[in-house]
């Protein structure tokens, strides 16, 4: 990766120069350390972006285009919270879309990645939400092939007054691809933003999702549902930061891990000392279903004023012997109850995913991946 | 149920231990196919853990003796196995499995006897309605946010669709009002009329208004210290326990006020 890339992507000045001062940025930052508490428990170290060559990447949008958009000088510029978000910056040609006053797309829009072995790539969704709007955008992030790559994305979701914005990103990449993803999300006056996750794929994936309510009565949703096997590793970073009065936000991530896959979940509740009458809600559960596999819940809260709501639960732990014992009790087999326990323990994310028919496709690939936890009992058994 | 076909549940000198503490002393039960047995006694005379090694229950370690059924060793089978063999437990508490529907178990279950679970939504909604069981439960995770009563029905339902050879109830009736007890118990006497072998562990004469024991128990520290005809009911009722307390009756005085304590907090 380098500054000349930058430049050489074709659009106006201003935002040439834009990209230039990203990629010079970039370009100057050391490669983050496992050390630094951001990057607490990654395995960021095993990263050499070297081995990647840069490629536009390939995405296909389908849905309604009406409010397809470009960028504009006069949009804010979104902060870049690490190295990779910087180079996103300085390296995408970003997907914009932006709707008119009012306006409500019923159809979610669905933008699929596809990442090919030896590429990095930066997709970038910008979405501006105008006052009143309501918009569904889902991001499917697939492998062409096998093979390591190395995908940044970035979503930005600027949603206006009364705006009503969902999004999903879907990770189905293959088990050799390297992720490091960025949810940034402004909430304005009394609107609501949800952002949403279900990470099956990736060798390393990393998601940091903030979400700021910055308007008075706003609100905002984080879900997730993570399951991480063979050597994988699901690495989130969560952010409900509240600066306005009257603001809610409800954070609710469900991940499993089996074989040796390890998950590290790091959530800050951040409430300024102008949210009074803030309500913040956290929730983090790990189901861990093997004996190698390694899941760590940190939950942290910052918070400057005393009128506030706010509760965070997280727990890590094997599936409850009692609720196993429950349903074998019944005649059902170890396996099927494990099945049966971990799709129960997720559907309370997929009951609130934007899209409920995209829920049953997605419960199919959990199914999926858990046949390998009942064969692995079996074989464990016999 | 199983027709007319004549099954035998046998509990031989069985000895328990929860958390290395030796619970059951050498029990001795037999039931057969639509006989009602009663087993009362103090609280922690080992009701609940007779119940538990019965079916399997983690944490519980089986220290002697054998139980079969029909001749076949359930100890050395695992709980789904004792449950497919023709064995179900009524649990005292059952546990709350957030997220799995109750209908979804229920038809793993099925077929994982061998039995089809077309049909079931029907067998459901008429088993809900015979038992008064509220069938918008039918479809929700099994026993998250309902109330005691609700449970016993549930747990009664189960029986009723998956028709097991025997079965213990562990205090079926507890956390019951009278008109789900009643419901639940008539549910469980027309199972035995058809067939059904109960062991019924209660602290109260009124489950037996609708349930109609053959035998009556008594367990006390982990063993069996009389058994009789359905008459043993009453006279427990009116006495408690204090004559089969035996000669350690002065260290047994605590249990006994436990017991009252349950009394009050009913
Ligand atoms: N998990 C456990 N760990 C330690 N002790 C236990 C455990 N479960 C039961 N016990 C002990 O075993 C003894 C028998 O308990 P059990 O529950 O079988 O009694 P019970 O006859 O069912 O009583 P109740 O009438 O109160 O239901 C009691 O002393 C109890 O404290
Ligand atoms: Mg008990």
């Amino acid at each position: 990766m380098t500054p000349d890339l930058a430049s050489a992507i074709p659009g106006p000045d201003w935002l040439t120069e834009r990209r230039v001062g990203a990629a010079q940025r970039a370009a100057a930052q050391p490669m983050p350390q496992a050390d630094e508490e951001i990057w607490r428990y990654s395995r960021i170290e095993e990263l050499d972006l070297q081995r990647f060559v840069f490629s536009p990447g390939a995405v296909v949008v389908t849905g309604n285009a009406d409010c397809e958009s470009e960028l504009l000088e006069s949009d804010p510029v979104a902060p870049a919270p690490d190295v990779f978000a910087e180079w996103n910056a300085a390296l995408s040609e970003p997907i914009v879309l932006r709707t008119r006053r009012g306006q409500v797309i019923e159809a979610p829009i669905v933008l699929e990645h596809s990442v090919a072995e030896g590429q990095a790539t930066f997709p970038r969704l910008v979405i501006h939400a105008a006052a009143d709007s309501e918009i569904t955008v889902v991001e499917r992030f697939r492998s062409d092939g096998s093979g390591a790559a190395f995908v940044a994305p970035v979503v930005e979701v600027h949603a206006g007054q009364s705006a009503r914005v969902k999004y999903l990103a879907i990770n189905e990449l293959g088990n050799d691809v390297w992720q490091v993803a960025h949810q940034l999300a402004w909430a304005d006056r009394d609107s609501s933003v949800s952002l949403s996750t279900v990470a099956l794929g990736g060798d390393y994936a990393r998601v940091r999702t903030e979400a700021v309510a910055t308007g008075q009565g706003s609100s905002t949703k984080q879900t997730a549902l993570y399951f991480a096997d063979g050597t994988q590793m699901h690495d989130f970073r969560t952010i409900q930061s509240h600066v306005a009065p009257r603001t809610q936000s409800n954070l609710l991530f469900k991940g499993a891990v089996k074989d040796t896959a390890r998950s590290v979940y790091t959530g800050l509740i951040r409430i300024g000392h102008e949210a009074k009458g803030a309500a913040a809600f956290q929730t983090n559960r790990n189901l861990t279903l093997s004996e190698g596999a390694w899941a760590e819940s940190v939950p942290n809260l910052d918070i400057e004023t005393n009128d506030v709501r706010c509760s965070h639960a997280s727990t890590v732990g094997p599936i409850d012997p009692e609720q196993r014992f429950y349903l074998e009790s019944r005649g059902v087999s170890p396996e099927i109850a494990e099945r049966l326990i971990v799709l129960g323990f997720f559907d309370e994310v997929l009951e609130q995913l934007p899209l409920p028919a995209m829920a049953a496709q997605l419960r199919a690939r959990v199914a999926a991946k858990l046949d390998g936890v009942a064969a692995s009992v079996a074989g464990a058994v016999a | 149920m199983s027709g007319n076909e004549r099954h035998t549940l046998e509990i031989r000198g069985l000895e328990a231990a929860v958390e290395g503490k030796q619970i059951l002393f050498g029990v001795d039960l037999t039931v057969s196919s639509g006989e009602v047995h009663a087993v009362m006694g103090p609280n922690g005379a080992g009701k609940s853990t007779l119940s538990a090694v019965l079916m399997g229950r983690p944490g519980y370690q089986v220290l002697g003796g054998t139980v079969t059924l029909d001749g076949v060793d359930l100890l050395a089978l695992p709980t789904w196995q004792r449950a497919a063999a023709g064995l179900h437990l009524i649990m005292q508490y059952p546990t709350e499995v957030p997220g799995v529907k109750l209908d979804d178990v229920l038809a793993e279950a099925l077929v994982s006897r061998g039995r089809s679970a077309n049909g079931l939504e029907n067998l459901l909604r008429a088993e809900a309605a015979r038992i008064g069981l509220n069938p918008d439960l039918l479809h929700r995770a099994l026993n998250v946010d309902l109330s005691g009563g609700e449970k016993k029905r549930n747990e009664t339902l189960q029986l009723a669709v998956l028709e097991p050879k025997f079965a213990i109830l562990d205090e079926l009736d507890s956390g019951l009002d009278i008109d789900a007890l009643r419901d639940c118990a008539r549910r469980v006497e027309a199972a035995s009329n058809a067939g059904l072998g109960v062991l019924a562990i209660t602290h109260y004469s009124r489950l037996f208004e609708e349930l109609k024991p053959d035998m009556v128990h008594i367990l006390v520290k982990g063993r069996v210290v009389a058994s009789g005809s359905p008459e043993l009911v009453d006279e427990l009722e009116r006495d408690g326990y204090a004559k089969y307390l035996g000669p350690e009756a002065e260290e047994a005085a605590p249990t006994k006020r436990s017991s009252l304590d349950d009394l009050f907090a009913l």
